[in-house]
Parts: structure tokens; sequence; C-alpha cells
């Protein structure tokens, strides 16, 4: 399966659906920095994990996905859902990435130059579960290819 | 953050484009000013606790998958486990933060 960009899907989200998340993300960003600040690294760093972008697109993925069946005849359909969950199998993936991501700089930051340790650490975050999808697509799938 | 949201609506398979539903955009922001304004140690104590929270991440997500391809649970799943994975991350925290007391 061939991993390809539709970019007239931006035109379909509404301004307000990416203010909802920049809000959301802000929001999250200030209150860990907060929790962290008044209960320790330990607690707050717990948030730095926090699903911020995937409730939003799942919930806009399964609102899409209804909305263009309806256009098309279908009143009633799973599909909306379907979709969400694929994009929940992705996020999962995801966030193995966002745990190697964490690890890294966890080890790394103390000695090394904090460019470097982002650089490696956002790369080990793209690489990790892009190849676990690969791998889940390409070996561990059962639907023929 | 928007970045990383414009680009999980832009890619196709879905299944691909979920992997940018867990992008390190509040980590990279939030890391950031913790190194600005409390040092790289400081920085790191909080990677070590983000661990467990991706991990927490990872069980919720999973979840809202099995939950939405086997429709068993109606309405938007999504928000109702929400709340699962702010009650793992508490639960985890005692269990490192135990730890932390104890070493």
């Amino acid at each position: 399966m061939k991993v390809s960009a539709n970019f007239s899907a931006l035109k379909k989200t509404k301004w307000y659906e990416y203010a909802v998340r920049f809000l959301l993300g802000g929001t999250v960003t200030v209150v860990a920095g907060l929790l962290a600040k008044y209960y320790g690294p330990v607690f707050g760093g717990l948030f730095l994990a926090f699903p911020a972008i995937f409730p939003a697109s799942a919930t806009l993925v399964d609102k899409h996905e209804r909305q263009k069946k309806q256009r098309a005849g279908i009143p009633k359909t799973t599909r909306g859902r379907q979709a969400a969950g694929l994009d929940a199998a992705g996020a999962a993936h995801g966030s193995l990435g966002l745990a190697t991501f964490a690890y890294i700089i966890w080890k790394l930051l103390p000695a090394w130059n904090v460019a470097m340790v982002f650089v490696v650490a956002v790369s080990a975050w793209l690489c990790v579960p892009c190849a676990l999808w690969w791998l889940r697509k390409e070996h561990w799938s059962h639907s023929p290819k | 953050m928007s970045a990383f949201a414009g680009l999980g609506d832009v890619l196709k398979p879905k299944s691909f484009a979920g992997l940018f539903g867990a992008a390190p955009s509040i980590a990279l922001a939030a890391l950031g000013l913790t190194i600005a304004a409390n040092g790289k140690m400081y920085a790191a104590t909080e990677a070590r606790s983000m661990m467990a929270g991706a991990l927490v991440f990872f069980l919720y997500a999973w979840l809202c998958f099995m939950a939405d391809v086997a429709a068993q649970i109606k309405g938007h799943v999504s928000y109702v486990i929400g709340a699962g994975h702010l009650a793992g991350v508490l639960h985890i925290d005692l269990v490192v933060g135990s730890e932390g007391e104890l070493a």
C-alpha cells in the first residue's frame, strides 16, 4: 500500500476545527507546565504525552467520512467509525514513537547538545512508527496485497 | 501542533495518517520552555515520566481502535476513553512517584 497526500482534504477542515486543536494543545502545554511547577517534573512529565491531536482528529475523520457518504446518498454508514478506528491504530503506532522520543530525551539530554538531542529524538519519533506501520502492512497483515 | 494535525488530514491511508495523531507537539513546546527555565536535568526527568504517559497513550489508542472497529460501543468512544487515559496516568504516577521516593 502506497502512502499519498491529498491536499484538497485541508479545505474540508473548517478554521475553527484548527483553532480547537491549537487551543487544546496550548492549554495542555500550559497545564503540563503548571503541574510540573507545583507537583514536580515526575508528575508534570506524564502529561507531555497527553493525546491532544488524536481525539480531535479521530472525531473529524469520523465526521468527514460520514458527510462524504451522505453526499453520495448513503445516510447510515459505519464507514466513519471504521476510518476513525484506523486513525486510532495509527496513533497507537505513533505513541510507541512518542515513548522512543521520550527515552532519547531522557538518556541523551543531560550530556548532549540540546538541538542535537531534539533532532535525534524527532527523527526517532518519525522512523519508529513508520517502520512499525510498514512491517504491519507488509508482513503481519492478513489482507490480500 | 496545527502542522502535525494538517499532515494527518492530508495523508492516506488513514492508518498511516494516524501516526501524526501522536506527534510530540506538546512535548517539543513544553520541554523547550522547561530547558530554558529549569535546565536540562529537570527536562530529562520530565521525559522519563513522559515514557509512562506514552505507554498509556498506546493503550488508549489501541482501545479506541478495538472499540471503533468492533463497533461495540456507540457514540464518540475517543472522549469516553479519554477519561481512562487520565486515570491511567494518575495510576502510573503513583508507581513512578513511589519508585522515585524509594531511590
